[in-house]
């Protein structure tokens, strides 16, 4: 049997119920959507946490319950739910699932079941992590990076079970993140379609691959320190926990190494952040070359790029531990390795740059989460030059310029893709065309709104205003004029956090009346838009598999009437369409 | 905007190659530059579990540099793994020789499970049932061992949180990662029975694809490779 058939071959779990098909679903479709409505709704409570906290920094007081430990809770609760339980949940179980059987031609992921039991085994995970709002005693208040000693010593909120709960939930979410990553990346590997070579595959499924690899190889070590933590928090072993006294009194713990819990946190901490990037660097690519009307710039160099930061985001780790009390030099080679994963980031910026130069810019709501991701992620990844040099870093290091810099970086710009993204797909997934006005409202609120939110607190930690402190009024080296920029920030968050319901209602509203959309409203060229069906059947394909002669980016061939090429169309078919184009005249060459 | 009018048609790229694969670094370039698959022959839920294993891998390093930076960074002295783990017969105290005889007994384990391979491949569907059986047996054995061992150490006054011999990250360390391990062990036990019974009952015979007994297989010499780090870094050290 030769193995290539297997895509042919492999029978199709048809569903025959309303509970197979939409419930129980084994199709990538299906699973994609439940994973992208769970973790909106994970996202929705995130968002709810950070007005919360904005409140209370902004307006000292004016929330009666909010206490030190209820501000730590919702703090601890508000990064890990963006950063794990929506980012990535959302651009590898909701993106990666949705578009890489579309993308690649493939009937569905090659493990339809385990694909299933992974965003089960998630929800399961979300399930734990929202129980531990109810528990005794709350959720755990240790910051979202969860450093023992303090996460799990008396003084801290949430160490009666707050800090269980979270850290089984994490390993939940792993074993379910390595059900679907191993899905993912066997089918970039071994089920495209005829003619898909690798290096014909969108970049969106370029990143998605590579963060699905990189997700592999980066859980374990979370794995490993969350296993680790609950034993020295249950069992009373020692392995992150020194000769502590706390509270007067001396812990039965010795001899651990807190250092060994940042390494192993960071060994999975940074290359997540690429995790969470490099699916928005893909989808960009795809959404800017589209509505440009043009190839993307360099596409082999983006993959080379995509590949290379993928690696080098596994010995970059220690540049969030300048200030750890590692040993020193090791920030040498840190801050190296730092700037060098600059470079291929920098060139990617300057393809897409290049990639709408001279095209045929189309502002559509997509369109512009784009740019505006270009731009966030510009200004985020230079901040992130500061922060990477050791000597910057040291008096920058927990001050509000960090959380400028991150959430510009890898809160704001990747959620800025999110929303393209769904805005792009989304007439794909329902057939339906979302609302453009109030598409452009939600984009301008947002962007406009995040950017008044996060520059200022730029200018803030060059103040000195540190970051993780419960109120900030009251301190002799804070100076008045950023109580009142405090106070603009939470008008505008709170705006902000309103403005996404506009987005929500766009979604819900479109999904039932919006204008219907063809099968290719875009006019894109890769794959997905080429289904015999919109929204795809169950086995996307019909009868056979679709046949690949071309990259995805063929846009405004020259002498072509139509100014996108699919994938699908070989040369012969397009030397007829270029026939055709010049016997009608329409089409002339653009100069 | 229109969309395209053309359906897609079946073209001469479809047709596999008629020369002959070329081999060495001109053949994974090949590979890795061809459409549909990336490893030729290779089926997916091979492909999967190499993939998985890889992150496994990942797993056991970070239980394992973690043990091993704990160990370098304590103060209080280490036990020593000779004299703790040596077992008094006929009067002499013989060090690591339990240990000795799980690791042979694993590494056994791993030859009848490449014997139970070749015998799928030629659909000799008893002796494979049989092999994978014993090698099944071998795994109960190691982890029953195991257990010996456990609670040898328990009724010494080892616990997690401490052990009368020194460092307390001894106990820690020694019951986290064995037990990692034994329970990959017995999650193998498991799966190779499971795998054993559909074969004795003749399950792949429709498609004649015995594929899967390599695919445990594969599990089951990683189980066994992971082994052969932990006695060395743990024991040996």
């Amino acid at each position: 049997m030769a193995y290539a058939e297997q895509a042919e071959t492999e029978a199709l779990h048809e569903p025959k119920s309303f509970l197979t098909k939409y419930i129980w679903s084994q199709d990538h479709k299906v699973i994609a959507i439940q994973y992208s409505l769970t973790a909106m709704f994970v996202g929705l409570i995130a968002v709810v946490l950070s007005d919360l906290m904005r409140l209370q920094i902004g307006f000292p007081g004016s929330l009666g319950f909010m206490d030190a430990s209820t501000y730590y809770q919702a703090m601890t609760m508000h990064g890990m739910i963006m950063v794990i339980y929506l980012l990535t949940a959302l651009f590898l179980g909701g993106f990666g699932n949705y578009l890489i059987p579309l993308m690649v031609g493939a009937r569905d992921m090659v493990f339809p079941y385990v694909n299933m039991l992974s965003y089960w085994t998630y929800l399961l995970a979300v399930l734990v992590l929202l129980a531990s709002f109810f528990v005794p005693g709350g959720p755990t208040g240790a910051g979202w990076t969860l450093y023992p000693p303090q996460s799990i010593t008396k003084g801290t909120p949430g160490t009666e079970w707050g800090i269980i709960l979270m850290l089984v939930s994490l390993a939940i979410f792993i074993v379910a993140t390595t059900m679907g990553g191993l899905n993912y990346v066997t089918t970039v590997l071994q089920a495209r379609t005829h003619g898909m070579t690798l290096f014909r595959m969108p970049l969106s499924v370029w990143g998605i691959f590579m963060a699905s690899i990189m997700a592999l190889l980066a859980f374990p070590a979370l794995f490993v320190s969350a296993i680790m933590t609950l034993f020295d928090k249950l069992l009373g072993t020692s392995f992150f926990m020194p000769a502590i006294i706390s509270l007067g009194q001396q812990l039965d713990h010795q001899g651990g190494s807190p250092i060994l819990f940042q390494h192993l946190f960071w060994f999975f901490g940074h290359p997540e952040v690429y995790i969470v990037a490099l699916p928005a660097f893909g989808l960009v690519s795809d959404l800017i070359s589209t509505h440009a009307r043009k190839g993307i710039f360099g596409y082999r160099m983006m993959v080379w790029a995509i590949i290379a930061i993928g690696v080098l985001s596994f010995v970059v780790w220690a540049h969030h531990m300048y200030v750890s009390g590692m040993n020193p030099y090791f920030g040498f080679f840190f801050a190296t390795t730092t700037l060098i994963i600059a470079v291929p980031t920098a060139l990617k910026v300057y393809n897409w740059i290049l990639t709408l130069w001279r095209g045929d810019i189309h502002l559509t709501v997509p369109m512009l989460f784009a740019l505006a991701f270009i731009v966030t992620f510009l200004v985020g990844g230079l901040t992130g030059l500061f922060l990477g040099n050791v000597i910057v870093d040291i008096p920058l290091s927990d001050t509000y310029f960090v959380v400028a810099h991150f959430h510009m970086v890898m809160g704001v710009a990747p959620v800025l893709v999110v929303f393209g993204g769904i805005y792009h797909w989304f007439p794909k997934v329902t057939g339906r065309m979302t609302n453009d006005t109030l598409g452009k409202l939600h984009f301008w609120i947002t962007f406009l709104g995040t950017y008044a939110i996060f520059f200022p607190m730029h200018y803030l930690g060059f103040q000195g205003m540190p970051r993780r402190y419960y109120a900030y009024d009251n301190y002799a080296f804070i100076p008045q004029s950023a109580q009142e920029l405090n106070a603009f920030i939470t008008v505008v968050a709170l705006t902000v956090g309103v403005s996404q319901l506009l987005f929500l209602f766009n979604l819900a509203w479109s999904t039932f009346k919006g204008k219907p959309a063809g099968s290719n409203p875009w006019g894109a060229a890769s794959l997905e838009w080429q289904t015999p069906d919109t929204p795809p059947v169950h086995g996307n394909w019909g009868a056979k598999l679709p046949v690949v002669h071309r990259w995805a980016y063929d846009y405004s061939m020259p002498g072509i009437e139509q100014d996108f090429v699919p994938q699908t169309v070989s040369d012969e078919e397009l030397e007829q369409m270029r026939q055709l184009s010049a016997e009608t005249g329409i089409a002339d060459v653009k100069t | 905007m229109a969309s395209h009018p053309l359906a897609p048609v079946e073209s001469s790229s479809s047709n596999p190659p008629s020369s002959p694969p070329a081999t060495g670094w001109q053949g994974i370039a090949n590979d890795w530059a061809s459409d549909r698959e990336a490893f030729r022959q290779v089926p997916w839920g091979k492909a999967m579990m190499w993939i998985f294993l890889l992150s496994d891998t990942f797993v056991f390093t970070c239980f394992l540099t973690g043990y091993m930076s704990v160990r370098m960074t304590i103060t209080s002295a280490w036990p020593n793994p000779s004299e703790v783990f040596a077992l008094t017969i006929g009067g002499r105290e013989i060090p690591l020789i339990l240990i000795a005889i799980m690791t042979f007994v694993l590494i056994s384990s791993s030859g009848t499970m490449a014997m139970a391979v070749n015998f799928a491949y030629r659909r000799d569907r008893a002796k494979t049932a049989a092999l994978m059986l014993a090698t099944a047996a071998f795994g109960v054995t190691f982890v029953s061992m195991q257990a010996f061992e456990w609670s040898k150490l328990i009724a010494e006054g080892v616990r997690p949180w401490g052990n009368p011999m020194g460092a307390a990250q001894f106990g820690a360390s020694f019951f986290m990662i064995t037990g990692f391990h034994g329970l990959h062990v017995s999650v193998g036990v498991i799966y190779l029975s499971i795998v054993a019974m559909k074969v004795l009952r003749g399950d792949y015979e429709r498609s004649g694809n015995y594929q899967i007994v390599e695919i445990a297989g594969l599990y089951w010499h990683f189980v066994d490779l992971v082994w052969v780090f932990i006695f060395a870094f743990f024991y040996l050290w």
